[in-house]
């Protein structure tokens, strides 16, 4: 029952779409105020009937109803209650459903947050998310619907991939989609403004919080991911350049980019059609990320499922989004003269760098990730392209502009001195030099990257404190520092606390890569290895059962010369449905690093073979992503950034001017 | 930021020369040549496994290869050598960097192409922006007009 209910609300909301999609157009164009108003009560409707149609999903997971194939494909009745829920995403077709569900939420949020938006606008932009939702619905009703029954019904269901049953994993996706998702809001107000004609600073004022937003789902998705790949895959890499991991990588570039052009749009009125293209690219991306992973071209732990009519779809559904709106681009695009002027050492050159450098890592990522087909292809073999040109490009494209990132925020708008800049960053500059410079004389040889990018982390993070310290005047006038401390705004806390994450995230990752210990070991009970200084010894194993698996479980106790500093117990876990083989790492994080040990097979005569690792600083790398996206969050809930609010441009403008000055 | 410092400094001196090897393989004798093989097997793909190179990896196929590297090694050939032997029986797929031939000169230059790219197509439109428009000839008539009124 409940079944026929979600499906039909499915259906529902596909007209509501079609509706949605077409009568506000219809109304902008003969200036109909009713037929626009339209689109908001299409929005709600839909989003009704997505949470009609979610909810109808996971009542069949939650309560294990096999008669439909969905729930009988990666159900099981003795799934943990949390996994049964998070199986409602695990799969193709409740993650297009949830997919929809989080289109919708954005789509009704634009309605309600965007009250104060001239009603032409908001029903042209609300037209272009009904008409995602639209082709989204299409794909799930014809090539992946949910709701299909199965007579008759199993007695048990054939459950999850034991990989993705995980708290972390359980979180990530939805994470990942606000995120992907959010960008199509930014899409949507790209492809009205396109439509209309015209983007103002104004224009920019109301985009950005919504690519904020996606940007920081994204950030959190993404850092969950890894997290998960940390723990769970056993061998202590957090990052693989999967082109899974690619996929959500690039949006990630892209709206990044984004919330930095659309700044220089809202201040200077310049680089508009540049951000129109950054929109409407950034949520092609996130399709493509989407798609990408299920259209089988790529096989991962995420591809849920192949189909050739679905490839076919997804393929239709590319281009007319991807294809259609860049030609709507093309053609509008050229009317959008830029009328603010910048000077070419200023803070918008220096996001105009940002902005050369994201992009331009964005693409290379897409070049990367797709070069293997189109070689292939084009019968030249077949070849990988794996971590070691990824790393190449990343140093290469990444490291100019760590550089302008510690000076981008010292710099001034419009005409910056770019002694006066360098005056506040030159220290930083020196500290990166000899933090650099110790490594090299420490151990010489063979570690220029591991000194370069220390020196990197370490410029970039001194010259945010710098930017602070001048900020406040602290050098100049230390007795007024204080009260400037608090006039620093929320945005620019957000600011200058992202950029710091990135600088712990590039410290987190240069000193764990070239300093990680490791011990690959077989041990018998009693038996002690030491790692980078701490003691392990093996005490033994255990059986431990589980809901839906058996498990051996290892006892360690590491030490650190007499004194025990933790117990960890990994797991080597055998899941019964699907039969499937999964470790589970013990972690115990240390202000210094992380003890890490993974239990492997049984080698005979009561010895085990065990991983052993300590990884010093990597708890950076999570921190450092913490820190951006509550630098995110500080960003968003500044007041002048609401959509809406009352707050005239002029204070506004003040606001950021005067800080830098 | 000297905690960061002083932290990293502690990991520093007690990390070093912390190499380690799986038990049923036999790390060469030579720390120089280990480390070249270990370094190389970064760099191989395990063909059975999903994006993970034979030093990561587990599988039986991993172990074999892991093996070959270092036998190569030892028996006094280059890197570069191995790579060839490992291409010739399994093709460039077998490494992870891709080798730098007809078909991946682009891939290899890509990140350099497309920062010039994308930097000119930037710059290039706000130039023009910059640049404001050739007076029409009906503006030039007023501009002169307006210069040859006497105040």
């Amino acid at each position: 029952m409940a079944g026929e209910l979600g499906h039909f609300a499915l259906i529902l909301a596909l007209l509501f779409a079609l509706a949605g999609a077409v009568a506000p157009h219809i109304g902008a164009v003969r200036n109909d105020a009713t037929l626009m108003a339209f689109a908001d009560r299409s929005v709600l409707a839909q989003f009704l009937m997505a949470v009609t149609a979610f909810a109808a999903l996971t009542y069949a997971f939650v309560t294990s109803d096999f008669s439909v194939v969905n729930v009988a494909t990666n159900s099981h009745t003795l799934k943990p209650m949390l996994y049964k829920i998070s199986g409602v995403w695990g799969n193709h077709e409740g993650s297009l459903l949830f997919w929809v569900l989080i289109l919708t939420l954005f789509g009704a949020l634009v309605s309600w947050r965007g009250r104060k938006l001239p009603l032409r606008f908001r029903s042209r932009v609300l037209a272009v998310q009904s008409l995602l939702v639209l082709g989204f619905l299409m794909f799930i009703l014809f090539t992946s619907n949910p709701f299909l029954r199965l007579d008759p019904a199993p007695l048990e269901g054939n459950g999850l991939n034991p990989l993705l049953q995980d708290p972390g994993l359980a979180f990530h996706p939805p994470m990942l989609y606000l995120g992907y998702v959010g960008l199509s809001v930014a899409f949507s107000f790209a492809v009205a403004a396109l439509i209309e004609g015209e983007v103002t600073p104004l224009w920019a004022r109301w985009v950005r919080p919504w690519a904020l937003l996606a940007w920081v789902f994204l950030t959190g998705g993404i850092a969950l991911g890894s997290w998960w790949a940390y723990y769970e895959l056993g061998w202590g890499g957090w990052w693989f350049w999967d082109p899974v991991e690619n996929a959500s990588f690039m949006p990630w570039l892209a709206a990044a980019a984004l919330l930095h052009s659309a700044i220089v749009v809202e201040k200077r009125d310049a680089l508009k059609s540049w951000t129109i293209l950054l929109a409407i690219v950034a949520f092609s991306l996130s399709l493509l990320g989407t798609f990408l992973v299920r259209s089988g071209v790529i096989t991962s732990v995420h591809a849920f499922a192949t189909d050739p009519a679905r490839g076919i779809f997804i393929l239709a559904f590319l281009a007319v989004v991807v294809g259609g709106s860049l030609v709507l681009y093309a053609w509008r695009a050229p009317k959008l003269a830029p009328s603010g002027l910048f000077g070419i050492v200023s803070r918008e050159s220096a996001l105009v760098v940002n902005n050369i450098f994201l992009s331009t890592f964005a693409a290379v990522v897409l070049v990367g990730t797709l070069y293997p087909l189109f070689v292939e292809a084009f019968g030249a073999g077949q070849i990988t392209v794996g971590p070691p040109f990824f790393e190449y490009a990343a140093a290469v494209l990444m490291s100019p502009l760590i550089v302008a990132l510690g000076l981008g925020p010292v710099l001034a708008w419009k005409r910056g001195n770019i002694s006066r800049a360098m005056q506040v960053a030159f220290p930083a500059l020196v500290v990166a030099a000899v933090a650099g410079l110790v490594l090299v004389w420490q151990n010489a040889g063979g570690v220029v990257m591991t000194a370069f990018g220390l020196g990197l982390a370490v410029w970039l993070i001194t010259s945010v404190f710098l930017e602070i310290a001048a900020r406040i005047k602290l050098f100049r006038a230390p007795a007024k520092a204080l009260t400037g401390l608090g006039k620093i705004t929320r945005a620019q806390w957000g600011m200058s606390l992202a950029h710091a994450g990135v600088g712990v995230i590039l410290l987190g990752i240069t000193i764990s890569e070239a300093f990680t210990s490791e011990e690959l070991v077989v041990m018998a009970p009693g038996d002690t290895v030491d790692v980078a200084g701490y003691s392990f010894t093996f005490e033994g194993v255990a059986p431990v059962a589980g809901p839906n698996f058996t498990a051996v479980r290892g006892f360690f106790t590491v030490r650190e010369g007499e004194r025990v500093i933790t117990s960890l117990t990994p797991e080597d876990r055998v899941y019964s449905n699907p039969a499937m083989n999964t470790t589970e790492a013990a972690i115990h994080p240390l202000f210094s690093g992380d003890l890490y040990a993974v239990v492997g097979e049984a080698t005979g005569a009561g010895r085990w073979s065990v991983r052993l690792y300590f990884k010093p600083m990597i708890s950076a790398l999570w921190l450092g992503a913490l820190m951006m996206m509550i630098g995110g969050i500080l960003s968003l809930s500044d007041r002048r950034l609401r959509v809406g609010s009352p707050t005239g441009k002029k204070t506004a403008a003040q606001a950021g001017e005067g800080a830098s000055a | 930021m000297m905690k960061y410092l002083s932290a990293f400094c502690l990991i520093l001196t007690m990390s070093l020369g912390a190499l380690s090897v799986a038990v049923d393989e036999k790390p060469l004798a030579d720390p120089v040549k280990e480390a070249q093989a270990r370094e190389l097997m970064k760099e191989i793909r395990c063909l059975v496994c999903q994006n993970q190179s034979i030093e990561d990896s587990n599988a039986e196929l991993a172990r074999d290869l892991r093996a070959i590297v270092r036998e190569r090694i030892a028996l006094g050939d280059s890197p570069d050598n191995v790579r060839a032997y490992l291409v010739d029986r399994y093709g460039d797929w077998v490494l992870l960097r891709p080798p730098v031939k007809t078909s991946t000169y682009f891939l290899w230059a890509s990140p350099f192409l497309v920062v010039l790219i994308i930097a000119l197509l930037l710059i290039n439109r706000n130039r023009q922006a910059a640049a404001p428009a050739p007076l029409s000839d009906a503006e030039k008539e007023q501009l002169k007009a307006l210069l040859e009124r006497e105040p």
